[in-house]
């Protein structure tokens, strides 16, 4: 199985980051590859029975969920809970309303961590998650918005200190800007560091190419 | 404050009025780091100082940055479990029973009691290993070098445990999604029964060298307080937020593996202090125990293994799942694009929060409590900076 898996990633790994660029010539190596990755579906078949019993996200319906859509109305677009974890998809313009309310009056007072995903094929790009959880309700819940490229978002370190070096690992990492943060800086990369990783479109193998290529002299690492 | 020669340097207390200072305005800014040996690993801190005091600090880290999130985006589901082990690496076992569940959550399928025992018997081992490398190298730090001795000795047999189990002693890559890859060795139970009666004894021996003695309580009795409410807004997690009076465990709060049926206690501490951290992590050792001993008496037969397809495609969907690994809430956010590699993986490490309190912490007091503010806060750099 480890064999397996190893022989089919590196042609993989460009397919998934290749995706924005699109490449004429290595589009080819992922349908090479396809066919050594529709051998083992046969062992995969069981699972697609269970899926349609299988976890859906189901409404999550809560009396804090229609107080906060009493208040915001269309601005919490979507609140659903997935495998007993419940989260709420709110627009970017009343976020930080949102994360204020739940912070002051619904005892959220412990920001488990901040994070972004980024998504190039949506209109709007990045989608940043908040986890937030209750000491008094021993309860974990999510909120997510959709930020588009170069929007910024409201910091949220007023609310917690901790959003202080969360936030600026997500600029450090998508560049996403958060508005009024104190020392929005890049923190575990170096200051002068070009594009941020965990974007898709950034390319492990061009930035490695580009650093042979520069220190080296020589075309390619690889 | 008028006579300088009366304040003591190691009273914290005295060095809060900040106002009535004796010594030149002028600050003084020196760098700590980042090789500096204790702050174990590579990180580097800013200091501005007056004189002896801490005026403010600034962490630069990052050193150990390898892009393990980035990483993930380009393996599959199996073969990143691996990886995982290399953040923490001093509690290896903890980083891969959270990463293994979280996929489970994913996929919606359940490690069968046995695999829960196992892996509880081993994480609790593991966090047994990571307090006592906290202890010896905290108290190191201080100027006490006997512990390091003591709490290597006995953190060898645990590896010892490791190596017999899967090979490894450090970077296990122990658990599998869906329960363990390997069956216990031939007298893996009486080998775990034996470290319990050997080392219960010895975490007395420590006691004995540090609770009350006198140098160990001037260097961490009133150094580094934090409160409880500062701890929560600072997000720290683990010994450190029980440490300042707050009783909280996700082994509780939110029980993962196998926790709901073991007893044990939540150890606290009133007053948030170095000392009272150390106290918490002796005692969290002692309930360590008291859990490996419940689950080797009470392990359960059956597979190790649930029934895992043999290409992990999760639907499509995300979940965040946390355990209480030795140094606060180890979570992971996984978004899954129904491939075989994940589309995300967040990892939320406990030391890279914890360590954003150390500022708090260590305003007005003492360089010295510097380092032993790092060792308290037991950050691995490893984690920081994934």
């Amino acid at each position: 199985m480890p064999d397996e898996t190893k022989g089919n990633t590196p042609p993989a790994s460009p397919e998934k980051e290749q995706q924005p660029v699109s490449k004429p010539p290595l589009p080819s190596t992922p349908s090479v590859a396809k066919p050594a990755v529709t051998v083992p579906p046969k062992p995969t078949a069981p699972p697609p029975p269970p899926k349609p019993a299988g976890p859906v996200p189901v409404p999550w319906e809560s009396e804090m969920v229609s107080r906060l859509r009493e208040r915001f109305g269309s601005g919490i677009r979507e609140a659903s809970t997935y495998l007993g974890q419940s989260y709420m998809i709110v627009d970017r313009s009343v976020v930080y309303e949102v994360l204020q309310q739940l912070h002051d009056e619904e005892e959220f007072n412990y920001l488990v961590d901040c994070t972004a995903t980024h998504y190039p094929q949506r209109p709007q790009p990045f989608e940043v998650i908040w986890i937030l959880y209750s000491f008094s309700r021993n309860e974990r819940i999510r909120v997510k918005t959709a930020v588009g490229d170069g929007e910024a978002v409201s910091s949220t370190v007023a609310l917690w200190s901790t959003a202080n070096w969360l936030e600026r690992e997500v600029f450090d990492m998508f560049g996403i800007r958060f508005e009024g943060h104190p020392d929005l800086r890049r923190i575990l990369l170096p200051e002068d560091w070009k594009g941020y990783p965990l974007r898709k479109d950034y390319s492990i193998i061009q930035q490695d190419r580009e650093w042979v290529q520069v220190n080296l002299g020589i075309e390619s690492g690889q | 404050m008028s006579d300088p020669t009366k304040t003591l340097p190691h009273s914290p207390l005295d060095l809060d009025e900040r106002e009535h200072t004796f010594l030149d305005a002028n600050e003084l800014v020196l760098n700590m780091g980042p090789q500096h040996p204790s702050t174990h690993g590579v990180l580097r801190v800013i200091l501005k100082l007056d004189g002896e005091k801490v005026r403010g600090t600034e962490c630069i880290i990052g050193y150990l940055h390898r892009g393990v999130e980035k990483i993930a985006e380009h393996r599959t589901y199996t073969m990143f479990n691996p990886y995982v082990d290399r953040m923490d690496y001093v509690a290896a076992v903890s980083n891969g029973l959270g990463y293994c569940e979280a996929v489970e959550k994913l996929l919606n399928i359940e490690a069968p009691p046995r695999a829960n025992y196992i892996r509880v018997i081993l994480t609790e081992l593991n966090r047994l290993a990571s307090h006592m490398l906290w202890l010896g190298t905290h108290a190191l730090d201080i100027g006490a070098i006997t512990p390091l001795f003591y709490t290597f000795r006995d953190r060898e047999e645990i590896l010892k445990i490791y190596e017999k189990y899967c090979g490894a002693r450090l970077t296990t890559h122990a658990f599998r999604i869906g329960g363990c890859q390997y069956e216990t060795y031939d007298g893996f139970e009486p080998d775990v029964k034996k470290f319990v009666d050997f080392v219960t004894p010895k975490i007395d021996e420590y006691e004995e060298l540090l609770t009350t003695n006198r140098i160990w309580l001037e260097r961490t009795k009133g150094v580094g307080v934090i409160s409880g409410q500062d701890c929560i807004d600072l997000g720290v997690t683990g010994p450190v937020l029980r440490a300042s009076g707050v009783k909280w465990d996700i082994r509780k709060a939110k029980p993962y593996a196998a926790y709901s049926k073991f007893e044990f206690d939540i150890p606290t501490g009133p007053n948030g202090d170095t000392y009272d951290r150390y106290l918490v992590r002796i005692a969290e050792l002692r309930q360590s125990l008291r859990i490996v001993r419940q689950a080797v008496e009470g392990i359960p037969e059956g597979p190790i293994m649930a029934k895992v397809p043999k290409v992990l495609k999760p639907p499509v969907g995300e979940i965040y799942h946390s355990i209480e690994a030795p140094k606060g809430e180890l979570g992971y956010f996984i978004v899954s694009d129904g491939s075989t590699q994940p589309y995300r993986v967040r990892v939320r490490p406990p030391s890279f929060v914890n360590l954003q309190a150390l500022d708090k912490m260590v305003r007005g007091q003492l360089v010295a409590d510097v380092v032993a503010v790092i060792g308290t806060l037991d950050i691995v750099l490893g984690e920081v900076d994934r």
